[in-house]
């Protein structure tokens, strides 16, 4: 391989952590301020204007915050926990295309770090990875809160991996590709944004996304009110900062996810009507991906401060006789439906 | 070559560990650690997508529900079974008998066989489809019946279950 | 029972119609309300920055007053700590000499005057039981502070400052 290219990656490699981190960052901060705003309060906006360092200050305590491993704990594991929860929710966003290429100069500089021919699959096998981070954490503490919210977390997310898995199987019927790089390139334009083809598919994705991320109303695994934090409550100083960065991150990840796959990426309508050069359209592109992600994480926020809480009994119904079927159904749905097409049309 | 003899020692190393180790959780996290050498293995040998199923299935899901049901269990020392030397003899004759067989399985394939080699690009998706549903048909089919009944079955037994508690 | 009032009504729970058991619309219901109020203008008060006008009968801290010529009016009478419900207000009382004619109004003058804030309940009877109209609760709050010893105020802090007209600045007054 030659050097520009492993230079170009690098590069890439540290932009795209840069920006997850900052968003994750100032997530925090938007969280607060349009939960703030849906209860007819400013929010906090005594740091910097509006507010806008206040992200900065949380790190910062929690860096100089004291550390805590409780007596009865597992130290290897406690210690690992929080790492693995970040590096999954880091290295996932590696196969999402930003944006079209970039040409500078004589290079063609394509904006997604890796596109491996099986992206969709490699997100999945990141997430399903994700839940060691929290049932480890969980574990370790020597808590009976922070294993039963370890439990829940496990067996929330192998319950909403399934009817995830099966909603992308019909998207990838009808993309018929793995590749997170050639799904996006599809959706050129409006009409072909894959959100047409499967309103349903899309449904049940982002509601399972909502369970993978421990998102209210699925947020069982830290709920305040009857595990007083769940896996982390035995968590102090900046572990407890990495767990609360690795949600956002995976909100983020998940955010760009449903905009990749279903709402078209970084294609926007008429983008090659206008009439631009291709370094423009691609800026463009990137702009309006950031776009569609942040709506997504601001609809996250919408659903956090208007739903309450499911009972867990609800989130295993609704996940294993509601979800499932609904899914499967879908998938047979799409297959009927590409026959139909194939034959007559 | 050198990162192939690299992950393979890791992978016996981690694969030995789990056996060793006292603690049930860590031998299930050395478990997993094998798996994801074992799908660095895949990547090696050009098979992707049989590495991410790989990862998808054994590390995220099946690992997953063997630390589950662990942390629920909570094993440890005090609840071993004692385990007679018996157990142990017979133990280390049947483990003889499997390397045995796995030996002269080996043997018979000759690795340098063309038919073994093949296509290397055998493990991208489209390739894989296409052997599977055209090839291997019949074999696929098969087992997806038989994972159907496995399902079936593991239903019918937690049916069962609350049945029994209900006349109790 | 039967109901008197002829207001009674019988609630019946009916089991959930489909469309109701779908729950995405109770959900977009909900997301429709908590989106107004986003938009909805914030009533929180900046406080620092922006304070609500007082009402024009608040009664706040007291303030001990002086004449036109600068001197304090109280002569130490003791008819506001015997108003007093909730027993603040001790004073020390002493004899004006020749030389404090400018310090105080009258002969008798309160040397130490203290009110306990903890006590004090602001009910304003100190200011109606005054004869010489020289005690008032026209200031702010009573500040938050550490320790019980500190909400004894004393003249220090009760007596408003001197007003010296030739200290003003002149553009102001214009």
């Amino acid at each position: 391989m030659e050097g520009a290219f492993i230079l170009e990656k690098l590069i890439l490699v540290v932009i795209v952590f840069t920006i997850s981190l900052v968003i994750a960052m100032y997530s925090t901060l938007a969280e607060r301020k349009i939960a703030g705003f849906m209860q007819d309060r400013h929010g906090p906006n005594r740091a910097g204007f509006g507010g806008i360092l206040q992200p900065l200050c949380d790190g910062g305590k929690f860096f100089f915050k004291e550390e805590i491993i409780p007596a009865g704990a597992h130290k290897p594991l406690f210690i690992l926990g929080p790492t693995l929860a970040i590096i999954t929710a880091c290295i996932s966003s590696a196969v999402i295309p930003w944006g079209q290429t970039l040409t500078i100069g004589e290079r063609e500089v394509a904006l997604q770090v890796a596109d491996i021919n099986v992206g969709v699959l490699y997100i999945f096998g990141v997430v399903a990875l994700g839940v060691y981070g929290i049932m480890l954490g969980g574990w370790a503490s020597n808590n009976k809160f922070s294993l039963m919210g370890a439990i829940r977390a496990a067996s929330q997310s192998i319950s909403y991996e399934i009817p995830m898995g099966l909603s992308i199987i019909a998207l990838l019927m009808v993309t018929g590709t793995l590749s997170m790089g050639e799904i996006v390139a599809q959706q050129s334009g409006f009409v072909n944004w894959n959100i047409w083809a499967q309103p349903l598919g899309f449904l049940i994705f982002m509601v399972c996304a909502f369970a993978e991320c421990n998102r209210v109303p699925f947020d069982l695994p830290e709920c305040e009110t009857e595990l007083i934090g769940g896996y982390h409550t035995e968590y102090s100083s900046m572990k407890l900062g990495l767990y609360m960065f690795s949600e956002y991150i995976n909100m983020f990840v998940s955010s760009a996810l449903m905009a990749a796959l279903y709402f078209g990426g970084y294609n926007f309508p008429f983008m090659y009507e206008l009439g631009l050069s291709q370094n423009w359209i691609t800026i463009i592109g990137v702009l309006v991906f950031f776009l569609k992600i942040f709506g997504f994480i601001f609809f996250f926020m919408w659903v956090r401060w208007t739903l309450p809480r499911f009972r867990y009994d609800q989130l295993m119904g609704l996940g294993w006789k509601i979800l499932i079927p609904l899914a499967i159904a879908n998938i047979v749905l799409t297959a009927v439906v590409i026959v139909v097409k194939d034959t007559y049309f | 070559m050198s990162l192939f003899y690299f992950v393979a020692f890791v992978a016996i190393f981690f694969a030995l560990m789990t056996i060793f180790t006292k603690n049930p959780v860590h031998s299930v996290l050395y478990l997993v650690v094998t798996f994801f050498t074992l799908t660095v293995h895949y990547i090696l040998l050009n098979a992707q997508f049989l590495a991410v199923v790989n990862f998808i299935v054994y590390m995220g899901a099946i690992m997953v529900l063997f630390l589950f049901v662990l942390m629920l269990l909570n094993l440890n020392g005090d609840t071993e079974p004692m385990k007679s030397n018996l157990v142990k003899v017979i133990g280390v004759i049947a483990g003889m008998c499997l390397f045995a067989t796995l030996l002269g399985a080996f043997r018979v394939i000759e690795p340098s066989n063309e038919i073994v080699t093949g296509n290397t690009d055998i493990g991208l998706v489209k390739h894989l489809g296409n052997v599977l549903f055209n090839e291997f048909l019949l074999p696929f089919e098969i087992s997806a019946i038989l994972l159907l009944i496995a399902m079936i079955g593991a239903v019918l037994l937690a049916k069962k279950e609350v049945k029994e508690i209900k006349k109790a | 029972m039967q109901s008197l009032s002829n207001r009674k009504k019988v609630i019946e729970q009916k089991p959930m119609n489909f469309w109701e058991r779908m729950y995405l619309p109770a959900i977009a219901k909900g997301l429709g309300i908590t989106i107004r109020h986003f938009f909805k203008k914030i009533p929180t008060v900046k406080y620092p920055e922006e304070q609500r006008p007082y009402s024009k009968n608040f009664r706040g801290l007291h303030s001990l007053k002086r004449d036109e010529e600068g001197r304090e009016r109280c002569t130490a009478c003791g008819l506001c700590a015997l108003s007093c419900p909730a027993e603040a207000i001790t004073m020390i009382a002493a004899e004006r000499t020749k030389e404090e004619e400018h310090l105080y109004r009258e002969e008798k003058y309160a040397a130490v005057y203290e009110i306990n804030m903890l006590r004090c309940i602001f009910c304003g009877l100190c200011e109606e039981a005054c004869p010489k109209e020289a005690i008032y609760l026209d200031g702010p709050h009573v500040t938050a502070d550490y320790v019980r010893k500190d909400f004894i105020y004393g003249k220090d802090k009760l007596v408003e400052p001197v007003f010296d007209i030739t200290k003003l600045n002149p553009e102001k007054t214009n």
